[in-house]
């Protein structure tokens, strides 16, 4: 637990100190949900409705932001050979960086968007949804990115690839997601509780799979 | 604690580094590994501290370890372990609390063994080259393990440094520790054992 605890608070340092860390993210999930209005015209109805989709975009983009560096650096430092050795299963080692990337990346996206979709015109019923959903969708992102992330230990080329390979495990995320909200906004003719637990289901679906698959791509790197 | 290697091979990429190769080490003993560049010194020790796996052949431990082998060994890479983001006493604190140990010494005067105190709250990325390299050694102090393997441990350290570390190495091994070391130059300790891969002299 020390050691798990250790790598999470390492992970969020690190994140902090080299390159921005959240800023980056919360200004890139800015620009593309500010991109939108321009995009779509100043039609406030449209943009209520298509505003949840914006924002969970918006989400998933800047999640997959700093992704392929996670395992990447690790391994160019040589952390990641000690790590190895450290003695704390590669799984846990694997889920402690999504946890610290997460609290780094993903929290502060949740805390931004309800300001961020004011922009979009959202109401303040489907704000509270927005943050919920978020809250627990988010972590799923990540764990499924971190799988991503693992893979760039063997390929040494990042940028990118990550985000072509993760994209389409995120999207029953996005799809459970964006439903949740709908059904606050469209109201009755959308049920809420349904694709609410799907989303939940799918986080828990990749807090196994996330670690045990990047253990898995980190240790097939040892070539 | 007995260290052996037997049979071990190692083909990469399609290439044959070496084959059959062994070695016997006991409490207190130093592995010298020889050769010159490309022999397989580097992936040798890898393989022992199990980041690579051997195409032929195993390493084991006599009386059989209580646990994973590789938690009672410290590997000394050509890269160093260190976030340059991170303080020199952050980097060791991290390293101390993830690799559970049981009797290192604190990390300040791992600090002052390698004479690196004034540098404690650096952040590692402005450390030189030999700077980092003693910050690398520091850590086999802080966390306890008896087997080390050091890939070239004398690269960029200087003179007095390389002295140094020699006494760490015979402090190590009078405590009976097992040292498996990969160089090409001379080791600043008493050698105990040679293994030399390659067929260059």
């Amino acid at each position: 637990m020390k050691a798990f605890l250790a790598i999470v608070r390492q992970t969020i340092t690190v994140s902090f100190r080299s390159g921005g860390g959240p800023l980056v993210g919360l200004i890139f999930f800015l620009s593309v949900v500010i991109v939108v209005p321009f995009g779509v015209g100043p039609d406030l109805n449209l943009l209520a409705r298509i505003g949840p989709a914006i924002i969970w975009i918006g989400a998933l983009l800047s999640t997959l932001l700093g992704l392929d560096r996670l395992f990447q650096d690790d391994r160019d430092d040589g952390s990641l050979d000690q790590i190895q050795l450290a003695g704390i299963p590669l799984e846990l080692v694997v889920l402690a960086k999504a946890v610290g990337h997460w609290i780094a990346t993903g929290l502060p996206l949740v805390v931004a968007a309800p300001i961020f979709a004011l922009l979009l015109n959202l109401s303040p019923a489907a704000l509270g949804i927005l943050v919920l959903t978020l809250l627990i969708g988010t972590p799923a992102l990540t764990l499924i990115g971190v799988i991503g992330g693992a893979l760039m230990v063997a390929i040494r080329r990042g940028g990118m690839l990550v985000a072509v390979l993760v994209l389409p495990f995120a999207i029953p995320v996005l799809i459970f997601g964006v439903m949740s909200i709908s059904a606050v906004i469209l109201g009755p003719a959308s049920s809420f509780g349904l694709p609410f637990m799907l989303l939940c289901a799918t986080t828990l679906l990749a807090l196994v799979v996330g670690p045990v698959a990047g253990a898995g791509a980190i240790r097939a790197a040892r070539e | 604690m007995r260290l052996t290697g037997t049979g071990l091979a190692s083909e990469r990429g399609g290439r044959l580094i070496f084959e059959d190769v062994g070695f016997d080490l006991a409490d207190g003993e130093l592995l010298a590994i020889t050769g010159p560049n490309g022999a397989g010194k580097s992936t040798l020790l890898r393989i022992v501290a199990g980041l690579l796996p051997a195409t032929e052949g195993r390493v084991a431990a006599a009386p059989a370890t209580d646990g994973p082998l590789y938690t009672f060994m410290h590997y000394l890479g050509h890269r160093d372990g260190l976030k340059g983001s991170l303080t020199v006493r952050e980097n060791l604190v991290f390293w101390q609390k993830t690799a559970d140990s049981d009797g290192g010494i604190d990390v300040l005067d791992a600090l002052e063994r390698v004479r690196l105190l004034h540098a404690v709250d650096m952040p590692a990325a402005f450390l030189s080259a030999g700077m980092r390299r003693r910050v690398a050694i520091a850590r086999l102090l802080v966390v306890r393990r008896p087997i080390w393997l050091l890939d070239e441990p004398t690269s960029a350290l200087d003179a007095r440094s390389e002295t140094e570390l020699g006494e760490l190495i015979a402090e190590h091994l009078g405590g009976g520790g097992l040292v498996l070391a990969a160089t090409h130059l001379k080791l600043p300790v008493p050698v105990t054992k040679t293994l030399r891969l390659g067929s260059a002299p």
